[in-house]
């Protein structure tokens, strides 16, 4: 059963050929006898998903059914789930129930989708490989000792290992297509507003946004479909209208350019990921698209520029954590300031604190015109720069990362080689730029990720050519090995 | 740009976060290297440009000023780690 991908299980659910029940219990099984190896959960609600599994078997009987109702699913542990600890991989929220549903989880959950449990993540989604979790890393099922990503590296991790049929994220710099990259599945950044952020827990606000990590691009529509659209619980939701992105798929091929950006093949690509990556652009030549090269002039500045917005905003919605009204608090303090300080110092990790201390500081008096305000003003070239490319290409192609995963403890001692492993992703964000990573090759027995970004509001058209590559290739069926069965 | 360690404590005080003595001399280090990356900035000629305010470059919808929320006091103080007679307590700020 867990070799299908959402798009067949739908069917062979709507056919009765199979029950929510039976694929319900059947994942569970499969998280109970691999996950302890992976660590990709941090809480597998049982008793919940079996009795929303009978609900949905119900549901299948009448005519009122969605294509995700009964499939098993997780969140991310960064949304809130009602009712379920939602952690957000920190000890700042390991006590912490949340009230309610983040509307990504309420829209699914209407649409009948099961949730197995949430998903290991970097804490408060700060990271690149799963390490700053409070709950520890999360393996990668194609390399135990190496990474999965992140910060979303819980439910990639999940996905490729066939734990579960698909799982939400959230990208912030690049959080669910870096992981997808390195672990072989099909990841998808939406446009900025494009799902409400309502209930997730916010880290950089101007760049957070919710997507999907799925085995294939089909299975990307069908959940996207469901967590798109405007909410007025989400004052930064786009109104815009949801296109049919199923529909979309299946629609004829239209011969579309595809711009390649040389700063994306610099001397920080790995060479084999490069011809992995060039190989994978013959197929959309071979599918009669027209490859074309750009250059992105200001695309080098992403870094510096996202570690500015991002800190500076991660300080502002990190300053309610104080140990008042919810989460960890210290004992023993009679100062309040003190009483504070002790609680975030505790509460918080290595990482958090440094991106709390980078904030502060850029948006400090004297500093805030130098850094954060240059940074916005960098942040508008680089968008400019994707815009003007735009006029002449339909989609922007390259790698998701420059390396295959890296190993567990490779980088952690040097935060800006780990921020760089994020150098070709962080520009979508910056623009709020739909874009997805999808399979497309192995170097030294590890996934390679192709990265396509689009303009905003084209996922239509994203997920189109990246269904297309999947009809002309099998990189997005192959499972890591011991993960078969 | 090295970052002092005085530099640091006052960037504690403000973000209201305690570094234990062990912790303080890596972050300092790490700081340090985090804003030699982020002057990278400082190259860029961005004269005349308009700060990026929303990525679509859209304004903050507003919504009608009404209560919209139901009282969930209890529900919400679950989750509080110290409550009495449904108050927060927070260490004493008066004398």
């Amino acid at each position: 059963m867990h070799e299908a991908t959402i798009a067949q299980l739908s069917q062979a659910l709507q056919n009765r050929r199979v029950s929510s029940r039976e694929l319900t219990e059947h994942f569970l099984s499969r998280i109970a006898r691999l996950d302890a190896d992976l660590n990709a959960f941090i809480t597998v609600t049982q008793d919940e998903a079996l009795s929303q599994a009978d609900a949905a078997d119900a549901r299948l009987a009448t005519s009122k059914a969605t294509p995700l109702t009964g499939i098993p699913i997780a969140h991310k542990d960064i949304f809130c789930t009602k009712g379920v600890k939602t952690s957000c991989g920190s000890r700042m929220l390991d006590n912490f129930i949340s009230p309610y549903d983040a509307t990504a989880v309420a829209k699914l959950k209407q649409a009948g989708a099961i949730m197995l449990g949430k998903t290991n993540m970097d804490e408060f989604a700060m990271g690149s490989s799963n390490e700053t979790s409070y709950y520890g890393p999360v393996h990668n099922p194609w390399d135990r000792d190496r990474v999965p990503g992140g910060s979303s590296g819980g439910s990639a991790a999940a996905v490729a290992a066939r734990l579960v049929c698909g799982a939400t994220g959230t990208d912030t710099g690049g959080s669910i297509r870096q992981p997808a990259a390195f672990t072989g599945v099909t990841g998808v950044k939406p446009t900025y507003g494009r799902v409400s952020r309502y209930g997730m827990v916010a880290f950089a606000s101007s760049l957070d946004q919710a997507g999907t990590l799925t085995r294939t691009a089909e299975d990307a529509a069908l959940m996207l479909q469901i967590m798109s659209g405007n909410d007025e619980r989400d004052s930064t939701a786009l109104p815009e209208p949801v296109p049919d992105f199923s529909k979309a798929l299946g629609s004829p091929w239209e011969n579309i350019t595809l711009g390649v950006p040389d700063n994306f093949f610099d001397d920080g690509l790995n060479s084999d990921n490069a011809q992995t990556v060039r190989e994978a652009l013959s197929v959309f030549e071979g599918l009669g698209a027209t490859i074309k090269d750009i250059h992105l002039e200001n695309v080098h500045l992403s870094v510096p520029a996202y570690y500015v917005v991002a800190p500076a905003e991660a300080s502002s919605n990190l300053s309610r954590f104080d140990g008042v009204r919810f989460g960890y608090r210290t004992e023993g303090v009679e100062d309040l300031t003190e009483f504070y300080m002790r609680t975030r110092g505790e509460g918080f990790g290595a990482e958090v604190k440094r991106r709390i201390l980078t904030g502060t500081y850029v948006l400090s008096a004297g500093y805030y015109d130098a850094y954060y305000l240059q940074a916005q003003k960098v942040r508008k070239l680089i968008s400019q720069d994707f815009a003007r490319a735009f006029e002449s290409v339909d989609l922007i192609a390259g790698p998701t990362t420059p390396t295959p995963a890296f190993g567990i403890d490779q980088k952690t001692g040097d935060p800006i080689q780990m921020y760089l492993n994020d150098i070709y992703t962080i520009g979508a964000n910056l623009a709020g730029l739909p874009a997805l990573s999808m399979p497309c090759g192995l170097v030294d027995s590890l996934p390679v990720g192709l990265q396509l970004i689009g303009p905003h509001l084209s996922e239509d058209r994203l997920l189109k050519a990246a269904h297309y590559f999947q009809k002309e290739t099998d990189w997005h069926t192959l499972v890591p090995p011991g993960y078969a069965n | 740009m090295p970052l002092s360690r005085h530099d640091v404590e006052k960037l504690c005080l403000l973000a209201r976060l305690e570094l234990t003595p062990e912790e303080m001399p890596d972050v300092a280090a790490k700081l340090s290297d985090i804003v030699t990356l982020v002057n990278q900035l400082q190259a860029a000629d961005a004269t005349g440009v308009i700060p990026m305010a929303h990525p679509l470059e859209r304004a903050q919808r507003l919504r009608k000023d009404e209560v919209t929320e139901s009282d969930e006091r209890e529900h919400h103080q679950k989750n509080a780690p110290l409550v009495e007679r449904d108050l927060y307590l927070v260490p004493k700020v008066i004398e």
